[in-house]
């Protein structure tokens, strides 16, 4: 039994399969909507994210399948004290794959460990979240017909932000990459991404102003300034506005650009970009759904099988 | 010079970086065996000017070899039979660890389901780092 905790779980031929079934799923929804018709998903998240369960539950159903769970941590049995291993083994009497989310770390891991179905990271605190990692290579490879070659600018929040330190570790396993990492000087890259860098001999540049970077980018990665990564709220409101961009700074950059954000926005995405079509951010979010049908079909060992449910 | 009396059966561990005998006493858990240990501290040595040595009188089967090539694999183990040394062990740096040391990142799982092992695992051989199984987190050696 097969589980997902983090994206280089899956081997570069592994996810280029993933995503040719992403693809046919974009292309052709009806072929799948009774692959996992009598399945059903258990979404166990004990922190709120509304996105990602819901992206979980639209994929599940899309497949025909059920969705059940909770959503935060006080409507579960962890309110009573009990156990994730217990969790997870009452709940692999009650469905045939599990999503979950926690604010501690390893937690899915932990799961898994003990689980009789297969278990999907959903995010565990600030460490991994492997299927946001799985859409955004998606996206790019979708948008950009390939995953190699590319100069990435990710910027904003990079010390503490969870899916940048994912993509890159994914993006670093392709040929030809260059990363440039823009922020502030109290939320850089930390250096254990950077020695890996260094170790693999892949390029990167760690500058200050996003305008200077712009025309070199064939994708920017922006990410907001989380609130609950900070144990400090001035430090919070001193650094959330840092880097915002707007319609202007668009114009120094490339046709053929592409803007990513793992979602949700404050303000470091200025609303007057979202009508650029080199915004994919809202596209992003429907790459979600299909790579998540597509993870749900593979962990179930119904990918392929498709045709026989209809 | 300090002399300290040879051992007829047991085990003695040479070429201990000074002052972590102490240390490597500890994580051993000789402090629960009910036999002779002896803590040399800061003596002297041709290679490493100075080092600790620690000389056990129990059953070999009883020395945690993992532990010991976690805390430093460039140790020397010496297995002492009838007085004479009979063996000379070769340490390896473990794949893993487990309950050896503590997951501090107050952000894992382990830190609030009490049940849990607190599994480390060797993540870069060269680097000689250990990373915490569940959250990932690098343990630093100069905490032991």
């Amino acid at each position: 039994m097969r589980h997902l905790m983090n994206p280089l779980d899956f081997t570069v031929e592994e996810l280029d399969a993933l995503f040719d079934l992403a693809n046919d799923i974009e292309r052709d929804m009806p072929k799948y909507a009774h692959a996992c018709a009598g399945k059903k998903l258990a979404t166990c998240f004990y922190e709120p994210s509304t996105r990602t369960r819901l992206s979980f539950e639209a994929a599940m159903l899309n497949l025909g399948g059920s969705v059940l769970g909770f959503s935060d941590a006080n409507s579960s049995s962890a309110a009573k004290g009990e156990s994730v291993a217990d969790t997870i083994r009452i709940i692999s009497c009650y469905a045939d794959i599990c999503a979950m989310r926690h604010p501690k770390e390893g937690a899915p891991l932990v799961a898994a460990e003990h689980s009789g179905i297969p278990v999907i990271n959903a995010g565990d605190g600030g460490h991994q979240h492997p299927t946001q990692t799985l859409t955004d290579l998606l996206t790019i490879r979708s948008l950009r017909g390939h995953l190699d070659h590319l100069t990435i600018g990710l910027c904003g929040d990079l010390k503490f932000g969870r899916t940048v330190h994912s993509l890159i570790n994914a993006l670093s396993r392709y040929e030809g990459m260059r990363f440039i990492f823009i922020s502030p000087d109290e939320l850089r890259i930390p250096d254990y991404i950077t020695e890996m860098l260094r170790d693999k001999g892949i390029p990167y540049e760690e500058v200050i102003r996003l305008e200077d970077m712009l025309p070199q980018l064939d994708i920017l990665y922006m990410t907001r300034v989380q609130r609950e990564r900070f144990f400090n709220e001035e430090d919070y409101i001193r650094l959330k506005d840092f880097y915002i961009l707007n319609k202007k700074k668009m114009r120094l950059a490339p046709a053929d650009m592409l803007v990513l954000h793992p979602l949700p926005r404050v303000n470091e995405i200025s609303v007057d970009v979202d009508d650029d079509p080199r915004a994919v951010y809202f596209k992003q979010a429907q790459y979600g759904v299909y790579v998540r049908m597509a993870l749900i079909l593979t962990l179930l060992g119904l990918a392929g099988k498709e045709e026989t449910k209809c | 010079m300090l002399n300290v009396g040879k051992i007829e059966e047991g085990f003695v561990l040479d070429h201990i970086q000074a002052g972590m005998a102490m240390s490597i006493y500890h994580h051993l858990q000789l402090d629960k065996l009910d036999c002779t240990v002896a803590i040399i501290k800061n003596a002297r040595s041709s290679k490493m000017e100075k080092k600790d040595i620690l000389k056990v009188e129990c059953d070999i089967d009883m020395l945690d070899l993992d532990v010991l090539g976690f805390i430093d694999h460039n140790i020397t183990v010496n297995v002492i039979k009838n007085g004479i040394i009979v063996e000379k062990k070769k340490l390896h740096l473990p794949a893993q660890i487990r309950n050896v040391i503590f997951c501090r990142n107050p952000r894992c799982i382990t830190s609030i389901e009490q049940e849990l092992p607190h599994i480390f695992v060797l993540a870069d051989k060269a680097k000689e780092i250990y990373r915490c199984k569940y959250c990932e987190e690098k343990f630093d050696k100069r905490t032991l």
